[in-house]
């Protein structure tokens, strides 16, 4: 019985660590836009297929990764300054709606450059099981989770001890009076896409061997990740993570205990009562002032 | 999408200034070409079967053609990307039948589009040949409608023939969403208990899942359970081998014809060691006895896509090409394209060898094959083999 709820609680903390990646994604360039940029899943997939091409060009996964990661963020500030950008006097729904046709262009771009099958990566280290408690985990679960770890450690330096960190939080928190004490928010607004754009890639990279990958892996994981922003309270950084960590173990242990046939069902009505009771999320700002 | 409607609309253009030129140059003997009508899901979830029937059709239209084409006709392939959505599936079978006046269609590659257009082509009295596996496509039997796959039903008989024989009598179900998954499994928990097959556990996965431990977990601490089967094609099948792997499960997994290619060995990696499932002649092609009469089309057609695509072959461009070659058998039984002549012609197949098995078709049987065209194949050392 425990070894079978460790194997849950293992699972559902591997699936949140990711959920948990992309929803950190949405929140930055929430911070810095009141937008919500729905092509974050296919920063995902970018990531992963960018490495799945470049080491099937024979290029080291130390090469490949970093190669990779700079790839999405470069893809993520051209979105910015060709899409975004130019569309800067209009309303967020507006926006909105431009960050949809941007993922609609990307993965059929994808679709092109790359091709429309399944690609699994090389797991980074090996690929025999780890028990834990009787539960078996995979080397690139540890991965996953250590590397979520350290990207929410270094965001929190970023954002807590950086001039341009706090130049970010300071436009989420009051964009004209942030503009006011001189702070360059369209330069903010052009980084944030370029941060989580690089973030997504990492969530991509890190998944690719355990899930596979291939052209439309965002659509879902993209879904899920903005579920999980949106659980923890959209904008807050530590909301994203355990939102996204709430959402995966609440899914494993569904299926686990409960049925495997509703367990998405169980998760999305979690996320409604939560929202029911709390409209801003587990960590949302409370207060109506965004509208 | 785009690039075929692209290549087609400049087809009918070119079509048109020779024509044109035709017209003026002297007496008109240019004769119609015969259109074969496709519609697959070349993009979207399916693409993985969709991409390779769409290469065999372009690959083998093209031989057709070089070598004088049928009845001193040159053929004409007019093929969408129905992306896997039924709904598009039914705009393209209706541009298919009404704008482009298609002699005989073959697509529908998945069992959802194939469905959706059925209506289309019955209506409209049209010769169809879908290459998607559920029975309901051919049961009951409709007038217009064939296909190429092997059953859902006919891979659960084949199956629990095999489990029987190493005496499983308690087995788990894992499957997923889509249309094919769920078919399989209602079709397997109607024969099960034919062959004395208890399913003691049902399990479930979502559309785009990326974690089965979950499922696998309860399944393995469920006692009794000797063997495992999981009904899909795509991403689901090989997630769920991964995960076996990861749980260190012992029990024998089934997969589906589903996953019948090299691409899910590949995906799967060493988790699909010792993984069984009833697939075409064509993945063992090389391995087949020289006496056995498929083995020379399915060693031409392997070599042929092989050597033109650079890629592995998959048994879904093996459906596109039985039934292309079952359509043109027919037209030129038929002596034209005369729709109702073409219909009988199909439906009187008799004992064609395809790289699926031997076709022979009759009122009753819009499929043709019999058990004998599934072999039960075991991976082994990241290769499909043959299990005696």
């Amino acid at each position: 019985m425990s070894a079978q709820f460790m194997q849950y609680l293992l699972t559902g903390l591997t699936v949140g660590a990711i959920y948990a990646l992309v929803a950190l994604g949405f929140s930055i360039i929430f911070n810095a836009s009141h937008v919500i940029n729905f092509a974050q899943g296919e920063f995902v997939m970018i990531g992963g297929m960018a490495t799945v091409s470049l080491t099937g060009s024979g290029l080291p996964y130390m090469l490949a990764i970093p190669l990779a990661i700079v790839a999405a963020a470069l893809v993520g500030l051209a979105l910015e300054k060709f899409a975004v950008e130019p569309a800067r006097g209009a309303s967020v729904v507006t926006l909105i709606i431009i960050t949809i046709g941007a993922s609609i262009f990307l993965r059929g771009l994808a679709m092109v450059v790359w091709d429309k099958r399944l690609h699994a990566l090389k797991p980074f280290t090996g690929d025999t099981p780890i028990a834990i408690a009787g539960a078996a985990i995979l080397p690139q679960s540890l991965w996953v989770l250590g590397v979520t770890l350290a990207i929410v450690l270094a965001l929190s330096w970023f954002f807590g001890r950086t001039l341009l960190g706090k130049a970010m939080l300071a436009t989420s928190h009051n964009r004209l009076a942030a503009q006011l004490v001189g702070i360059n928010v369209r330069m903010v607004l052009f980084l944030s896409f370029g941060l989580s754009a690089a973030l997504g890639a990492v969530a991509g990279i890190l998944i690719a061997p355990i899930t596979l990958t291939s052209y439309d892996v965002g659509v879902m994981l993209g879904l899920k990740g903005f579920a999980a922003a949106i659980l923890g309270g959209l904008g807050s950084g530590i909301g994203a993570v355990i939102g996204g960590l709430a959402l995966g173990i609440a899914e494993t242990m569904s299926a686990g205990y409960l049925s495997s046939a509703y367990k998405d069902a169980i998760a999305f009505v979690i996320i409604l009562a939560v929202l029911f009771f709390m409209p801003s999320g587990l960590f949302g700002k409370r207060g109506g002032e965004r509208v | 999408m785009k690039s075929t409607q692209v290549r087609n609309s400049l087809k009918r253009g070119l079509a048109a200034v020779a024509a044109t030129f035709a017209l003026f140059t002297g007496p008109a003997v240019a004769q119609e070409p015969i259109k074969i009508g496709a519609f697959l899901a070349v993009t979207g979830p399916a693409a993985s079967l969709g991409d390779p029937e769409q290469k065999t059709l372009e690959l083998y239209v093209g031989k057709i053609n070089a070598a004088g084409g049928v009845l001193g006709r040159k053929l004409q392939l007019i093929s969408y990307d129905a992306a896997g959505d039924a709904e598009k599936a039914r705009t393209f079978a209706k541009r298919l039948i009404e704008q482009d006046k298609v002699d005989v269609i073959v697509g529908g590659t998945s069992t959802g589009e194939t469905m959706a257009v059925i209506p289309l082509v019955e209506a409209a009295q049209i010769p169809f040949i879908s290459l998607a596996g559920a029975v309901v496509i051919v049961e009951p039997v409709k007038k217009w409608v064939f296909k190429t796959p092997h059953t859902d039903r006919m891979a659960c008989e084949k199956i629990f023939i095999d489990m029987q024989s190493r005496k499983f009598s308690k087995i788990a179900l894992i499957s997923g969403p889509g249309g094919f998954d769920k078919s399989m499994r209602a079709e397997c928990l109607k024969l099960n208990k034919k062959y004395g097959i208890d399913v003691i556990a049902d399990e479930t996965y979502g559309g785009g899942d990326t974690d089965m431990t979950a499922q696998l977990t309860k399944i393995k601490n469920t006692a009794g359970v000797q063997a495992v089967l999981n009904p899909g094609f795509g991403q689901g099948p090989a997630i769920v081998t991964k995960n076996y792997g990861q749980l260190g499960i012992t029990i024998p997994l089934y997969q589906s014809h589903g996953v019948a290619s090299k691409e899910f060995i590949k995906l799967a990696g060493a988790a699909a060691e010792g993984v069984r499932l009833p697939g075409a002649a064509l993945l063992v092609a090389d391995s087949l006895p020289a006496s056995d009469p498929q083995r020379s089309v399915a060693v031409a057609y392997k070599n042929e896509y092989e050597s033109h695509f650079k890629s592995d072959i998959s048994t879904f461009g093996g459906h596109a090409y039985d039934g292309l070659m079952i359509a043109v058998e027919a037209i030129k039984k038929a002596g034209g394209t005369d729709k109702a002549k073409v219909r009988d012609a199909i439906e009187s197949t008799r004992r064609f060898i395809g790289v699926d098995g031997t076709y022979t078709m009759s009122p009753t049987d819009h499929m043709g094959l019999d058990l004998s065209a599934f072999r039960m194949l075991e991976v082994k050392g990241g290769n499909w083999t043959l299990v005696k």
